[in-house]
């Protein structure tokens, strides 16, 4: 088990006062001009070292994306945009970070800037998340009164921390689509290339980071790539921010090493499954965009990005979702469906198209009101959506239905026999809208 | 994605603009984006003009921040519509919104959702009272505390039927409500017991600059290593001036020092002096990578050789 001394969020529930005094007494803000002064390619090299893969769910290592940005400026400033966009369904690991250690935040904000040669960070914050901007704020105007940031800060290193907000669109979480919204447009991803680190935010250089990628950089840099490196998996190096969700005891956010097994995260910090392990059902290891694991393969499968898609799911957000037996398991799927469906931007047709198409026909399934030959039917239609569109939106509504056929298929046709057995019986349940 | 279209005509009021406070607030909001770029800020003056307007946006206010922004009132309307936290229509004083997605849906919204029903009528229709409106809504990123209803600005979390019956009570009466979880917990902890961040030392200040022994380590290492190339260089050209060749030098080394040797006379195998820059410099052909190493400047002693490739 992880020891409390090895965690980086050391204020994650709250316990304590998010405010730069007690921030302090934790860690933060501790010796930053110290790791300034030692430069941006030292920056860079101990974060490629720590092996920190993006925590925002597609785990692209940081430090790698960090050292794409231009060396030299050619007369358009670089930018840093955080993204706490955190929409996924099942994450709630950067709300914790943004209204209980801000401070950490704000300080790895500044050290990655560094390490980009940029000098002003724009935060993008869910527009849903008001109390936690508030914090964020107060945090920031903290900082400024402090002179910690700003144009003339002690540290010597000219930086600037604003935060924005959004307005419910889940597809803002995307990069490009958060850019788009961040210059005041509808989020509608762009084609890339470019990409952001040649043309970003107002059509200069930027890296998009999630959250917890940056508030994790002040404590690596302080305590080494190489402490990192040496927690967890090789290739799957550090802590990470599991949010357990569903039909365990206890859920509960929980920072711990990567690479234990469900089991140990399970039993030890959510009071176990409800029913106890022989009720479990399936899971959703990484929110809701990726194909969930049946039981008997999730149990004492270890948690990192490249177990986890060897078997044919992702870690993503690290946003486990657990199911036990009493799930309707079809209409939890045809309710991220619907999700789906809600959240397309409506730029590409497969995706606008296609997530209402799978919607109503994984509906009607979750009846029984449908034929077996449209399973297959429907499966070729994922297939149809999936790396058809700008975006992954369209891989992420295709990939939960993929999952369900591929493990649940015998499911879906004993509803579909039931309900052809049984035409005339009470009208089946309403459709989760 | 859906339609979503502006209030109808009758009830759209005939004008609107920012209160004279708001109008500040806007003008520091604009501030925050480099020149040229105001119209990133029409998300929050949106927002802003949706709280004047009594929690929804009428038609004029988008026309206002389209001026206030300088840009088309199109692109405004865009806007609006696409980001759907900005309602079109009037909504209850106390807007619910109900979250149901799937964390949620496995916790209980469904049984909320009945009792919204029940209590304040359709989706999307605002009671008689003018009180009360709902609407089930996609996550909201509470899933640790599901399930959750946001009013207004709140999250209400850990729900059950109960507890969301008397918070309504408590609203309608206007007595005051908890924010946040409505089961005792402070936040996602687990419930009950925390099982992790319970380390006093966490808290006491004693981990403030703890971790700069790695750096002075470092330092001392790669000034060691730094003294041990210089000293090996030196003895190299020492070793150049004589005439014997190499070939006859390095057998005598061994002889004097060898592994072997130290061991059969209960030794460590390596010298004990022991930071291994030091000891690399005992081996001749190591000479050579710890003199590259010492003269890359950026280079620190514990990651000698190691060069980053890009």
């Amino acid at each position: 088990m992880l020891a409390d001394k090895d965690r980086i969020f050391t204020n994650l529930y709250g316990l304590h006062s998010p405010g730069l005094a007690e921030a302090r007494k934790r860690g933060a803000w501790d010796g930053t001009k110290f790791l300034l002064d030692m430069g941006r390619d030292w920056i860079t090299d101990e974060m490629k070292k720590s092996g920190l893969r993006g925590r925002g769910g597609a785990g692209f290592p940081t430090g790698l994306k960090w050292s794409f940005m231009p060396k030299k400026s050619d007369g358009r400033p670089s930018y840093l945009v955080i993204n706490a966009d955190e929409s996924e369904p099942g994450t709630c690991k950067d709300r914790e970070i943004l209204r209980h250690d801000p401070h950490l935040l704000i300080e790895g904000a500044m050290l990655a800037c560094c390490g980009m040669g940029a000098h002003a960070a724009y935060l993008y914050v869910r527009g849903e998340f008001i109390a936690e901007r508030e914090a964020l704020q107060a945090a920031v105007d903290e900082a400024y009164a402090a002179n910690l940031i700003g144009p003339n800060n002690i540290h010597g290193y000219p930086f600037d921390f604003y935060v924005h907000h959004g307005a419910g669109a889940y597809i803002c979480g995307e990069e490009t689509a958060l850019l788009e919204s961040l210059e005041g447009k509808k989020g509608m991803p762009r084609l890339k290339p470019p990409f952001p680190a040649n043309m970003g935010l107002y059509g200069c250089p930027t890296t998009v980071n999630n959250v917890e990628s940056i508030a994790v950089a002040g404590t690596i840099l302080r305590r080494g790539g190489a402490w990192f490196a040496g927690i967890g998996t090789p290739n799957n190096t550090g802590t990470k921010l599991f949010c357990v969700s569903g039909h365990v005891n206890k859920p509960c956010n929980v920072e711990e090493a990567m690479g234990l097994t469900f089991r140990e995260l399970i039993d030890r910090h959510c009071g176990g499954i409800r029913g106890g392990w022989d009720n479990l059902l399936a899971v959703i290891p990484g929110g809701s965009s990726v194909p969930l694991v049946p039981a008997a393969d999730i149990i004492d499968c270890v948690m990192d990005f490249d177990t986890l898609r060897n078997m044919k799911s992702g870690l993503g957000t690290a946003a486990v979702i657990v199911m036990d037996k009493s799930t309707d398991v079809v209409r939890a799927i045809a309710r991220l469906s619907y999700f789906y469906k809600h959240e397309s931007c409506g730029q590409c047709t497969p995706c606008r198209e296609g997530t209402g198409w799978m919607w109503r026909v994984i509906t009607r399934m979750a009846e029984g009101r449908a034929q077996k030959r449209e399973i297959d039917m429907l499966l070729d239609v994922t297939k149809q959506i999936e790396g058809h569109t700008i975006c992954a939106l369209g891989d992420a509504a295709a990939w939960p239905i993929q999952g369900l056929i591929r493990h649940f298929r015998g499911e879906i046709e004993r509803r579909i026999d039931n309900y052809a057995a049984n035409p005339h019986s009470d009208p089946v349940l309403m459709a989760a809208e | 994605m859906s339609v979503r279209r502006l209030a109808p005509a009758e009830i759209q009021p005939p004008s609107f603009a920012f209160s004279a406070e708001n109008a500040v607030w806007a003008g520091h909001q604009i501030a925050k984006y480099p020149d040229g770029r105001q119209a990133s800020a029409v998300i929050p003056l949106l927002w802003r003009a949706q709280k004047q307007a009594g929690g929804w946006v009428p038609q004029k206010a988008i026309e206002h921040v389209a001026e206030v922004l300088g840009m088309g009132y199109i692109r405004v309307l865009e806007i609006a519509t696409f980001y759907t936290m900005f309602n079109l229509v009037p909504v209850g004083r106390h807007f619910v919104q109900l979250c149901g997605t799937t964390p949620c849906m496995l916790r209980g919204a469904q049984e909320l959702r009945k009792q919204l029903v029940g209590r304040i009528g359709p989706e999307k229709t605002v009671s008689a009272d003018g009180e009360f409106s709902w609407a089930e809504v996609e996550c909201l990123g509470a899933c640790c505390n599901a399930p959750m209803v946001q009013i207004n600005d709140d999250f209400y979390e850990d729900l059950t039927p109960e507890s969301l019956d008397k918070l309504l009570d408590d609203l309608a009466a206007g007595r005051p409500v908890k924010i946040g979880p409505q089961n005792g917990r402070v936040s996602s902890e687990p419930e009950g017991a925390v099982t992790t961040l319970t380390d006093s030392t966490l808290y006491d200040g004693s981990v403030v600059g703890a971790w700069r022994t790695r750096f002075e380590q470092e330092e001392k290492a790669k000034a060691e290593a730094a003294a041990a190339a210089a000293a090996a260089q030196a003895e190299a050209e020492a070793a150049k001036a004589q005439p014997a060749t190499p070939a006859t030098t390095r057998p005598e080394q061994k002889a004097s020092d060898s592994p072997a040797k130290r061991v059969a006379e209960g030794l460590p195998p390596v010298p004990a002096a022991a930071d291994h820059a030091a000891s690399a410099a005992t081996a001749p052909e190591q000479q050579e990578r710890v003199r590259g190493g010492s003269e890359a400047p950026a280079t620190d002693a514990g990651n000698t050789g190691d060069k980053p490739k890009g």
